[in-house]
């Protein structure tokens, strides 16, 4: 406990990636729950012990996959009821999980424990220049108060 | 370089999904209290483009009169907006007009097959269990221990070779929802147990020695409502005085420590714990049937999902049970059995601790009754898939399962009280 500024703790924690279940990464954090007003995120600090997997290539064939299509892409349920992805959706799947982390992050409190539950839709916003964007509404699970 | 820019936020989105003509469309019910509502709603049937179910036209609207009507799916949020915004008092009737159209049509397909390594509607659970029970006489029998809050019979398999004076073990799935993995795995236990008796030298003891009483899906109206409406609803169906809000969570409506931690006294919460323990029919019948047989159930274990964790009393206090250090290594042994064959981590632990305190938890109750083997599982996975674990794990959690519950099974047997 830091008095008059919150609760702070260090971890010592190993990533696992996603895509390659052999592949780990050992990591240590500092996350520093502020005190009272629970709607400021919690401030995170983490080095890793060595460097993420590179990840140009995938990201330009979706890329690539993406300004191919005639139509806007639109998209519902992922995964569907039955946990079913499709292998065109899994860049849409990873993409709306990374950006929720995000929203997580700057949910979070000591007490609740988050988790990206279903993308319910995706719609890609149409765009003059090269860049793609996309119109995520998500599902959090939060497991505490369910 | 190109850049991806990623939005999250709340879109009205129109799906294009091919045919799907009434997808994302949403049915809602108001009920105008006055004059001035009558007006609301006369004012946003002219601006808004939407189909009344009832009455006919808006033209007949009345005060104090159920008014139904179906919104396109790019406009079901601007016009949920507005009810909210207007106070109107409103409600969801169909969360998603396609989905409910599907599952009608698919009800009607009376021909779905049950497989153990897919998730099955309740229809297909139903007949399931009349078949298992006809085609195994000698080892199944079925029976019905009440009734859901619409009406739906609750059937419990007993399963176990005829004999006299047998203990049991109760064992149920489905208490919530969304958790499909749970229901499927009280299927593939039946399954395994009258495939392999008089093969497996286990099974075929415990058939022998001990009576499981089975209860594939607690809470059916939930269950049927996540094929129908929505996903990821958790709690039963009832109506609840007071609100608009539906459904009680079962988990928290049991009498151990009712509603002191862990739950909510608000029903549109999640985790709302009932007006009273026991308020649900569906909790009521289950507490009914234990209490009928609590000379004779010796161990109880219920079946959740997900986190990976095989969990003990108590969950509505710190306090540890007077035979902890039992239970814990039961626990330790039965979660290494569990990973033995997929390397599955489970935690394991009394409730409170090891996932979080929560009161009118039916393990809980079950302990207190005198039932000195209460497990909970929380089956797969850890979040990844979460709610919506993929068909193709059910057969590996179950396979990894069922060795847990043996092993449980057994030391249940001897260690019999």
């Amino acid at each position: 406990d830091i008095s008059d500024v919150g609760r702070k703790y260090h971890l010592d924690l190993v990533l696992e990636d996603v895509l390659d279940k052999d592949r780990t990464l050992n990591c240590s954090a500092e996350v520093l729950y502020h005190l009272g007003n629970t709607n400021i995120a919690p401030d995170v600090q983490f080095t890793l012990e060595g460097e993420l997997k590179n990840s140009d290539e995938a990201d330009t064939r979706f890329y690539n996959w993406i300004k191919s299509l005639e139509n806007e892409l639109v998209a519902e349920n992922i995964p569907d009821s039955h946990g079913n992805v499709s292998p065109e959706m899994e860049p849409i799947w990873l993409l709306g999980w990374v950006a929720s982390g995000y929203v997580i992050w700057q949910n979070s409190t000591e007490d609740t424990k988050f988790q990206l539950a279903q993308i319910k839709r995706v719609k890609q916003v149409k765009r003059s220049d090269d860049s793609l964007e996309f119109d995520y509404m998500i599902l959090l699970h939060e497991m505490v108060s369910q | 370089m190109w850049a991806l820019l990623v939005l999250i936020g709340a879109a009205t989105v129109s799906a294009h999904l091919q045919d799907l003509a009434f997808n994302g469309q949403k049915v809602f019910r108001v009920i105008p209290q006055n004059d001035e509502q009558v007006e609301i709603i006369s004012s946003l049937a002219s601006s808004i483009q939407v189909d009344f179910w009832q009455p006919d036209s808006v033209t007949l609207v009345r005060p104090k009169m159920q008014v139904d009507f179906r919104v396109e799916a790019d406009k079901c949020f601007e016009v949920e907006e507005l009810l909210k915004e207007s106070g109107l008092e409103y409600r969801v009737l169909i969360d998603n007009l396609q989905a409910a159209l599907d599952a009608q049509f698919d009800s009607q397909a009376r021909t779905t097959t049950h497989s153990y390594e897919k998730y099955n509607n309740w229809e297909t659970i139903a007949a399931w269990i009349a078949d298992t029970a006809e085609k195994n006489p000698d080892l199944v029998s079925q029976s019905v221990i009440g009734e859901t809050y619409e009406g739906r019979p609750m059937y419990l398999l007993k399963v176990g070779k005829s004999g006299p004076n047998k203990k049991a073990i109760f064992i149920d799935c489905g208490f919530h929802a969304r958790e499909w993995i749970s229901p499927a795995f009280c299927q593939w236990f039946v399954k395994e147990a009258v495939e392999t008796y008089g093969k497996d030298t286990v099974m075929t003891t415990l058939l022998n020695s001990l009576d499981f009483y089975v209860l594939p899906v607690v809470n059916i109206d939930g269950y049927v409502y996540t094929w129908t409406n929505n996903r990821m609803w958790r709690k039963t169906r009832s109506k609840n005085a007071n609100s608009y809000c539906i459904g009680t969570d079962p988990n928290r409506n049991f009498n151990a420590g009712w509603c002191t931690l862990g739950a909510s006294k608000n029903p549109c919460d999640a985790t709302y714990c009932g007006s009273a323990p026991e308020s649900e029919k569906e909790t009521k019948a289950l507490a009914d049937f234990i209490r009928g047989h609590l000379s004779t159930i010796k161990a109880y274990l219920t079946f959740h999902s997900y986190s990976q964790m095989l969990l003990f009393p108590y969950s509505y206090t710190y306090k540890l049970p007077s035979n902890y250090k039992e239970l814990n290594s039961i626990a330790h042994v039965a979660a290494s059995k569990l990973a033995s064959l997929y390397h599955t981590k489970y935690t394991y632990g009394p409730g409170a601790a090891t996932i979080y305190p929560a009161a009118g938890g039916s393990d809980d109750w079950a302990f207190d009754e005198g039932i000195k083997y209460c497990f909970t599982f929380e089956l797969r996975d850890t979040g990844r898939y979460g709610f919506v674990l993929p068909e193709s794990q059910i057969k590996p959690t179950c396979e990894e399962t069922l060795l847990a519950v043996k092993y449980i099974a057994n030391y249940v047997l001897e260690h019999l009280y």
